[in-house]
Parts: structure tokens; sequence; C-alpha cells
């Protein structure tokens, strides 16, 4: 089966990225409640409740997250099939697969026996597992909902706000726009590849093509970095970077702001100990 | 081993941002006075290379697949310091834009794969690589080898973390909060992955490169390799000229050296019986006690009686006749034998050399 994909699997891969991409920037030029706010504001509001989320010692807390993110992806017109999709089920099969051994592993109160195997299914070791699966699907259907809300623009000048210096918001910028570059340059290294295959390729063969493949790609971003600089000289670059902040802050952001501020305090105070 | 956000605990996310924290600082300084405004389009671009690499499905032998983070090749091509910046900017874009690894824990998946396996990466390639020529075969091994152990050293970090989070955080219960197994069940199940599947990959990967390198971009290997010697390996000279042997020569003096400490062993090696061990009394005794009491047979085994005399050692029992010193028969014996691999070892080096130089 790997013989017959390799190419084909590999050019879906760095098509389904691209695709992830364009869909993210489609569904943050909708309108909605987080595609209207400050990016500002959600970067804040989004990371205080993932870090609620982490926090929290109370499982209950943990979904009542869970519920608020479904509230805000359904007022932005974010489709639960694309978050399903994009982030519950692979985090779910992920860290499924992880915390499902903790519930027999963990030592506690034994609640069950699995018939034929014996293995003891503990209190705790369910409470564990349980405690796993939803703080990632919290954290990672939060930090999708930001993605998804806002242009990766405006996500990264947003970044100023948690002080992050102006070099790493512009290598941000610039490395993101060439990832999109690279990822579209493997793509056509694979496809004039898969052009010219007849018959089916070994391991060895398939190795060699990705290692080249990668070897092109890494001449390719050296020279790259050559030509960037130079096109960045000739613009009158000297090492200084600015980010130029068109961020304003109204009334209604301002009550957002409180509003998930707020939220995640009242999420960090019931999820305590 | 992108840690994802609820697998560590919020102090442990903060202890890792601080550990990382020095690294991004220090790199970043130091870069800027190397490479002035030079840093920021470099960084960038080798940043996205690494992302696209890390989703290359590489193909390994025996049919399975693997994703490489491709730490080794930045540190190679970059040096450390560029590739700690390089590596942690590609998982800041992974974090953020595509959730893969968590933002929380974006400081422990930056120390242990961008700053841990640069560093790592770094020192075992220039350790093994040392002045050898850029077209080296070696350095292609040590590129391997420095990629294999650094996601390793990796993995163990971020095992290390899965591994302290239930003995210091759990709930009311007594149930963990994070990740849930202790450092015994974390370490082998984080390692198993990592010195199998992760590692292959990513010896592949920076052995593969460093190796397409040498053929397509020598330049670029330069810059981890300063005091590089100028001839070409692939030639054949200097393969086994005295600087490249030297520290082997020397290992191998001590060992023999050290042989008559062998003397001091009693008994012989379980097995490596002679007919005559099976006829005398105390033989059979020794045989005996170390095969669990079972009595060997009365008589002398008839393959073992009839294959024993075809070949005759000159130096039976690493003591031959014609000396009455017993540590001295043992050091000549070791010599002997050293000196016979060495000699055919460095005769296929000549037969393999000139072949490749007529291909």
């Amino acid at each position: 089966m790997a013989r017959i994909g390799f190419l084909e699997g590999s050019i879906h891969g760095f098509l389904e990225a691209l695709e992830h991409a364009l869909e993210s920037e489609e569904l943050a030029k909708r309108r909605g409640l987080l595609q209207g706010l400050d990016p500002r504001v959600k970067l804040l509001g989004i990371l205080a409740l993932i870090v609620a989320a982490t926090t929290s010692q109370r499982l209950t807390v943990i979904g009542a997250e869970v519920l608020l993110a479904i509230g805000l992806a359904l007022a932005s017109h974010i489709p639960l099939r694309t978050l399903m999709v994009r982030t519950w089920l692979g985090a779910l099969a992920f860290t499924g697969l992880i915390a499902a051994p903790a519930i027999f592993l963990t030592p506690g109160l034994v609640l069950w026996h699995v018939p034929l195997l014996e293995w003891p299914v503990t209190a705790a070791g369910i409470r564990t597992a349980a405690y796993l699966i939803s703080r990632v699907e919290t954290a990672a259907t939060l930090s999708m909902l930001l993605v998804l809300s806002t242009p990766w623009t405006h996500l990264l000048k947003a970044l100023r706000v948690l002080r992050a210096p102006v070099v790493l918001v512009v290598v941000l910028g610039m490395t993101y726009r060439y990832i999109l570059l690279l990822i579209g340059t493997a793509r056509e290294i694979f496809e004039s590849r898969r052009s010219r295959r007849v018959g089916g390729l070994d391991t060895g063969q398939q190795r060699r093509i990705a290692i080249s493949a990668a070897g092109v790609l890494l001449s390719k971003t050296m020279y790259f970095s050559g030509e960037v600089y130079l096109a960045m000289q000739s613009r009158g670059f000297r090492g200084d970077a600015y980010v130029l902040d068109e961020f304003r802050m109204d009334r209604r952001n301002w009550s957002w702001l409180s509003l998930l501020v707020a939220a995640s305090a009242g999420a960090m105070w019931a999820g305590r100990h | 081993m992108h840690i994802p956000d609820g697998y560590l605990s919020p102090s442990t996310c903060a202890v890792m941002y601080a550990a990382a924290a020095p690294f991004w600082y220090g790199s970043l300084r130091r870069l800027r006075r190397l490479l002035r405004s030079r840093v920021i389009p470099l960084i960038s671009m080798f940043a996205a290379f690494s992302f696209v690499v890390m989703m290359f499905n590489l193909p390994l032998p025996g049919g399975t697949t693997g994703h490489a983070v491709g730490v080794a090749i930045a540190s190679i091509v970059l040096g450390p310091w560029a590739s700690i910046l390089a590596i942690s900017v590609a998982l800041v874009i992974q974090a953020v834009f595509f959730g893969d690894g968590g933002i929380t824990a974006l400081g422990a998946n930056c120390f242990n794969m961008a700053i841990t396996g640069s560093l790592v990466a770094y020192a075992i390639y220039r350790a093994i690589s040392r002045n050898r020529p850029i077209a080296s075969r070696r350095r292609v091994a040590a590129a391997g080898i420095a990629g294999y152990v650094a996601i390793n050293v990796s993995a163990l970090f971020a095992a290390v973390e899965f591994g302290i989070q239930p003995m210091l955080f759990r709930d009311a219960s007594g149930a963990p909060l994070y990740a849930p197994y202790p450092l015994k069940i974390a370490i082998p199940a984080m390692m198993a992955g990592h010195l199998t599947i992760a590692g292959l990959a990513e010896f592949v990967l920076s052995a593969g490169l460093v190796a397409w390198l040498q053929r397509s971009h020598p330049s670029l290997l330069r810059t981890t390799a300063p005091d590089a010697v100028e001839d070409v390996e692939t030639s054949g000279a200097g393969a086994f000229g005295w600087p490249a042997m030297r520290p082997m020569l020397v290992g191998l003096a001590i060992l023999l050296l050290g042989t008559p400490l062998g003397i001091l062993a009693v008994g012989s090696a379980w097995g490596e019986w002679s007919p005559r061990d099976f006829a005398d009394a105390a033989g059979r005794r020794q045989i005996a006690s170390v095969s669990g009491q079972q009595a060997p047979p009365e008589q002398v085994p008839q393959g073992l009686e009839r294959l024993s005399s075809i070949w005759t050692a000159p130096f039976p029992a690493y003591a031959p006749r014609f000396l009455r010193s017993a540590s001295f028969g043992y050091f000549l014996s070791a010599a002997f034998g050293s000196g016979l691999i060495v000699l055919l070892a460095v005769a296929a080096d000549r037969i393999f050399a000139r072949r490749t130089g007529s291909s």
C-alpha cells in the first residue's frame, strides 16, 4: 500500500496543509462575533481561557469551557464540522490512545473488572483520563477558534500586546509566508516526479526521492534567503523591524475583553482544589 | 513529541518558558552581532524549511514511515544558535497556526526540540566529524548519529516532563491531573518510539541531506566545519592516515597492554570446551557446575572429537608453545590478532577506494 501511495500521499499532505491555510483565511473574513473583535482582545481572552482550562481541577468547569467554546464558534459562523475534523477527532484519537491505559493502570477504588482480561477499571483512572482528554480538547478548540477567526497577519501583530519583540513578529510573518511558498514548491517536486513515474517504487527509491526533494528545498531556502535579504536592502532595510499598529480598541472590545477575562478568572476560581 | 496543551501543569509550562528564554535571548544577541540585518531572512527562511521538512513522510527501512524534526540538519547548516531560533519559530507557527503542539507547552517543546536538540546535534556532529574533509563519508555518519541522538535526548526530556506530573499534581481524590504516567512508564513508552521509528527518521534525513549537500552544495556544510581539511576523502588517500587512526591505535595499545589480565579469569567460557575437558575429571566437574549441575555425557561427543582435530591453531589457548611466560604469550596473541584485523581492514579500504576511483 505504501509502495503505491507514497508520492500521492505526500502530495495530498501538502495540498491539505494549503487547503487548511486557505480555509482559515476564508473563515477569518466572515462576519461573526470573534471576527469582529480586535485581535488583541481575542488573543488575550482566549489565552486566559486556555490557562484556566489547564489549571482547573474540576471536570465540570472544563466542560463549561467546552460549551463556551462551542457557543463562540456558532456565534462566529465557524462550522462545528470544521472543528470536529481539524481538532476534535485528531485530539481524541491521539490523546485517547495515551489516556486509555491510565484507566487500568492508575491505582484507586476498583469500580469494575474487564471481562476475560480481568483488568481493574478504577475511579481515579477514569478521572485521570477524563482530565487529560477534556483539557486537550478544550485548549485545542480554543486555539483553533483564535486561528480560524483571525487573519494571520493580524494575529502576528497582536502578539505585540504580549510584549513579543518586533523582530519575532517580523520573523514569524516572513516564515508563515514562505512556508506556503515552500509547501507549494514541495508539492510541485513530488507532482513532477509522479508524472514521470513508470511502475512502483521500492522503499529505497521512495527514500531517495524524499531526501532529494528535501535537499532541493534546502538549497532553494538558502537561495531565497539571500534574494529576500537583497530585496529588503533595496527597500531600505537596515536591520530595524517595524510593525504598523492599526488596531483600535472601542467600548465593544473592552466589554468583550472584560467578559472573557472575567470568565477565565471565574473558571480558575471555580476549578480550585 | 509535540506536547499539546493539557499534558503539563501550568507551573511546569512556566518553568520551561523560563528555561528556554535565556537561550532565545542569547541566540538572538549572538546572531545579530554576527549577521546583523541578514539574520531576519535567514532565520525566517530556514524556519519555513524546517516546518515543511517536518511534513515529509519519510519511508524507512522495514516498510514503515516516520516524520523527522530536522534539528540536526539545521544545526549542521546554520550552527546551533541560529538553529535554536529557526526550529523555535517553526514550532511557534506549528502551535499557533496548525494546532500541532500546545501554546502553553510551547516553552517545553522549544526547550526539548529546538534548544536541547540543536545543542546535542551540533556537539555530536562536531565531535565525530572533527576536521575531516567536507566530502568525507564520516560527516554523513556524524550527521545521522547526531540526528538520532539529538531526537532521543529531546524525547527523554519530554518523557521526564511527563513523568514528573503525577508525582507533583493530583486532585483531592488522588487522581493525576495532567500526564498520568510515572517516570517508570513514561520514559520507556516515549523512548520505544523514538529509539526506533522517530530516531531512524531523523538519522535518514540528517545523513541523507548531508550526503546530498556534499555532492550538490558543499559550501553549505562549511559554516560548522571551519577547520575541515581540503583534500577529498573519496580518493581513499588519508582514510587510514596516522592522524585519523591515532585515537584508535592508542586505545588499541592500552587494551593490548591489559590483555594479560585475562589470565586472572578462572574456568572456561561456557560451551567452549575441548574433548580433553570431557575426559578430565576436573574439567567434567567444571562443566557440570556451570551447567546447572547437569552432568556432561560420559563419552566425548563424536562430532566434537572428529571436527576438533581438523585445524590446529598456531597459538592454542593464547599460549604459543615456544614461550614460557603465559603473560607474554597472551600479549603476543592479542597483538598478532589485532594486527591481522587492522591489516585486513586497510587492505579492504584500499581495494574499495580503487574500485570507487575507477567507477
